[in-house]
């Protein structure tokens, strides 16, 4: 049998490092290419509809900001999780649970408008993700048991309560028995930012903050440097006197609050009111933001705008070529494939072996608890 | 005064061609379209999906169309905005979660026509536009009472939206017409398309003993888990006979063309209104799939029912109908009115399930 390693580099390129995202990027778009010509499409205004067209226009922009904000928040948080070997897979539940937890002022207090409601919202938002972040933490720490499974599942837990909510107590009762909340009133939306040009709002330099918070904490902080010990080695985290449990607990109740954040500022942003599913997916596509952020903060907000633009990138392709939602959904995941690809050959590389290598053996068990194939079991 | 008159109505026709904004004629337009699921569902969405071409076909070029596929209710309005500034005349929303996002984008677009579908909510720009799927719902039951012999029929439902209470209401009181004690049984998938999770609601349904299936979700997959266990099903939104050859009863097909190539040449014309608009059996935008599978008089039963629907003489919810915990809802003779159907949340008698709340 033929076994396939792979192998840590000893001297990964610095060069090749750095370039990695662009050469992943123009491979992505070089296979683009060939699949939109092959489809009969016009390869170069594909491309130029895909990535370009979204930004030419300010209302746009705006679009790509408001699914930008809630990636952002949530791939950098989840990158504190990561960092330090916790795996939270269960951002969408707690984006959920904070979205939840902060509309409870304008939906069950709807006379209660001042301009404290806001930031009431946000608090309890982010407390709500977070308690809903802590519950695995809390099972691992405790029990050890196995996060991924706990955060996952608990996604789907916090989508059924979402929905009991508004189906039963929390409906709207001038809504015919449509399953939707009051609409927020507006001292509970959260402000746009230019309203003249588009709809984006404060949620995006909220995000940004939140991000360069979280990538000062990482990068200058003694409990960043904790965070990265735990993860590199729990071991070392132990001698040098880190708690690997508080650890756990600092990590997911960090990436959980963001992503309650996230969930309040999508609901009191761009809908307004609760509905039976309130995103389209964010929670998941931020691990996918973490990853090709490198698992830094300021990586996130780079990575979160390129997802954005991607899924808006989409969108047009689809209304000005009729470029089918499938097509821009395999594009899409080409483009990621090759840039997590393009990092993993870049830091390891490939052994085809015959003979079972011990050795090997417990260098790809190694490796793989590194990020890169993480990355693609976890997507 | 006589003189008057002419010289007024020459004055009315040149404002009316100096404001293009309510009766502007147009020699073409762009009519666009938002799917919840895959153009090629099989059912919902590829039924809007045929009827655009219909409707484009039946324009010659005078009218073109696009459309954005498996669009997320939850983010759907910048869907929408975006396709508004792309040149759209008109856009048809075609399922119930885009209402509010339609509504929002409606609001920032006075120029453009907006139809949202299966919703209630209006503006002087935004009509909304229904089928009175229930007719043929009714059909069904009395169809799946006829011919089960468990005496049970399951019914893989989406959301507990008052257009799928409605369509399991009138399927109950179909089936009791033939079988007073006819049970059905329902099991919600709470999503509009999810082939896995549709079929495993078949199957689950299936091994409680039900030998009839019918679904308010848009795949082919419960046609498929019903052939493949041999018991017959209906289909939904179009006329599944290709995946349910020997299966298939019959179907509700939504017939959307007629109505779009009416929307689209008042938009045309200059003559486009808001409106609420909820047709059935009688206008043709529902219309049934052959009755196949079928003993004869159980399809000319059916089609005789069909028939009494279209022509105004049976309406299915006409009293007496009690309500599930057996209270009273509809006198004898009484009909129910569109505002009550519009609103339902609840179940008549004779529906072995409680419903989501």
């Amino acid at each position: 049998m033929i076994r396939v390693e792979l192998l840590r580099r000893d001297n990964p390129s610095r060069a090749l490092r750095l370039l990695s995202p662009l050469i992943g990027l123009s491979l992505a778009l070089i296979t683009g290419a060939i699949m939109f010509s092959l489809m009969g499409k016009n390869p170069a205004a594909a491309l130029y509809v895909y990535f370009i067209e979204p930004l030419t226009e300010a209302w746009s922009v705006h679009e790509l900001l408001i699914k930008a904000a809630p990636l952002i928040l949530m791939g950098a948080g989840l990158s504190i999780c990561y960092l330090s070997n916790n795996w939270n897979i269960g951002a969408e539940g707690q984006f959920i649970m904070g979205a939840l937890a902060g509309s409870i002022f304008p939906v069950l207090f709807t006379d209660f408008q001042n301009p404290m409601v806001l930031p009431l919202m946000f608090i309890f938002a982010v407390a709500g993700g977070a308690l809903w972040a802590g519950i695995p933490a809390l099972l691992k720490a405790r029990f050890n048991t196995n996060e991924i499974l706990v955060s996952l599942m608990l996604v789907y837990v916090a989508e059924r309560i979402l929905d009991y909510l508004v189906r039963g107590p929390w409906r709207n009762p001038g809504g015919m028995n449509f399953p939707e909340s009051v609409r927020f009133h507006s001292y509970a939306r959260v402000p746009e930012i230019m309203p003249w040009d588009g709809r984006a709002n404060l949620g995006i330099v909220i995000a940004i903050l939140v991000a360069i918070a979280l990538w000062f904490m990482l990068s200058r902080t003694l409990k960043g440097f904790e965070v990265k010990v735990i993860g590199a080695s729990p071991r070392a985290g132990r001698f040098a006197g880190f708690s690997s449990k508080g650890m756990i607990f600092f990590s997911f109740l960090v990436a959980g609050g963001c992503a309650g954040l996230a969930g309040i500022i999508e609901v009191a942003g761009a809908s307004a009111q609760l509905r039976p599913i309130i995103s389209p997916g964010y929670g998941f596509t931020a691990i996918i933001v973490a990853f090709l952020g490198r698992l830094n903060p300021l990586g996130a907000i780079a990575a979160g705008l390129i997802l954005a633009l991607t899924y808006l990138g989409g969108e047009a392709a689809q209304i000005s070529l009729q470029i089918s939602d499938k097509a821009s959904r395999v594009f899409q995941g080409t483009l990621l494939l090759y840039i997590l690809a393009c990092d993993t050959l870049i830091h390891y590389r490939i052994r085809f072996s015959r003979k079972p290598a011990a050795k090997g053996i417990e260098q790809a068990a190694a490796s793989s608890e590194q990020q890169p194939p993480a990355a693609e079991r976890a997507v | 005064m006589k003189q008057l008159l002419p010289i007024l109505a020459a004055a009315t026709a040149l404002s009316l061609t100096l404001t293009p904004v309510a009766f502007a004629q147009q020699d073409t337009a762009h009519a666009c379209f938002v799917y919840v699921g895959s153009h090629t569902d099989g059912g919902w969405s590829q039924a809007h999906d045929l009827a655009r071409l219909e409707m484009e076909e039946h324009f010659g070029g005078a009218v073109t169309s696009t459309f954005v596929e498996n669009v997320s209710e939850a983010a759907s309005a910048g869907t929408i905005e975006r396709l508004a500034r792309s040149g759209c005349d008109i856009i048809f929303t075609t399922s119930f979660g885009f209402m509010d996002p339609t509504l929002e984008v409606a609001e920032r677009f006075p120029d453009i026509k907006f139809e949202h579908a299966t919703g209630y909510k209006t503006a002087d720009n935004m009509a909304a536009y229904n089928s009175r799927f229930y007719e043929g719902r009714y059909i069904q039951g009395q169809i799946a009472a006829s011919i089960s012999e468990t005496g049970i029929a399951g019914y893989i439902a989406s959301f507990p939206i008052p257009e799928v209470v409605q369509g399991i209401n009138a399927f109950i009181l179909g089936a009791q017409t033939v079988n007073p004690d006819f049970s059905l049984r329902v099991v919600w998938v709470n999503s509009w398309y999810d082939p896995g999770a549709e079929a495993d609601a078949a199957k689950v349904l299936m091994d409680q003993g039900v030998d009839i299936l019918t679904q308010h979700t848009d795949s082919t997959a419960p046609m498929q888990e019903a052939a493949a266990r041999g018991i017959k099903a209906f289909g939904q939104a179009l006329d599944m006979i290709e995946a349910g050859p020997e299966t298939q009863l019959t179907a509700i097909i939504d017939s959307w063309a007629p109505y779009y190539i009416e929307r689209v040449q008042a938009v045309l014309d200059g003559t486009w209104e808001s409106a609420e608009i909820w047709h059935g059996l009688p206008e043709g935008i529902l219309t049934m799939a052959p009755y196949t599978n079928m003993p004869d008089d159980v399809a000319a039963m059916a089609a005789e029912t069909e028939e009494a629907i279209r022509s105004g003489t049976l309406h299915p919810f006409t009293g007496p109908i009690a309500r599930q915990d057996g209270s009273e809802w509809l006198a004898e003779g009484e009909i129910a009115d569109d505002g009550t159907l519009l609103s339902m949340n609840f179940y008549v008698q004779g529906v072995d399930d409680q419903l989501p709340e």
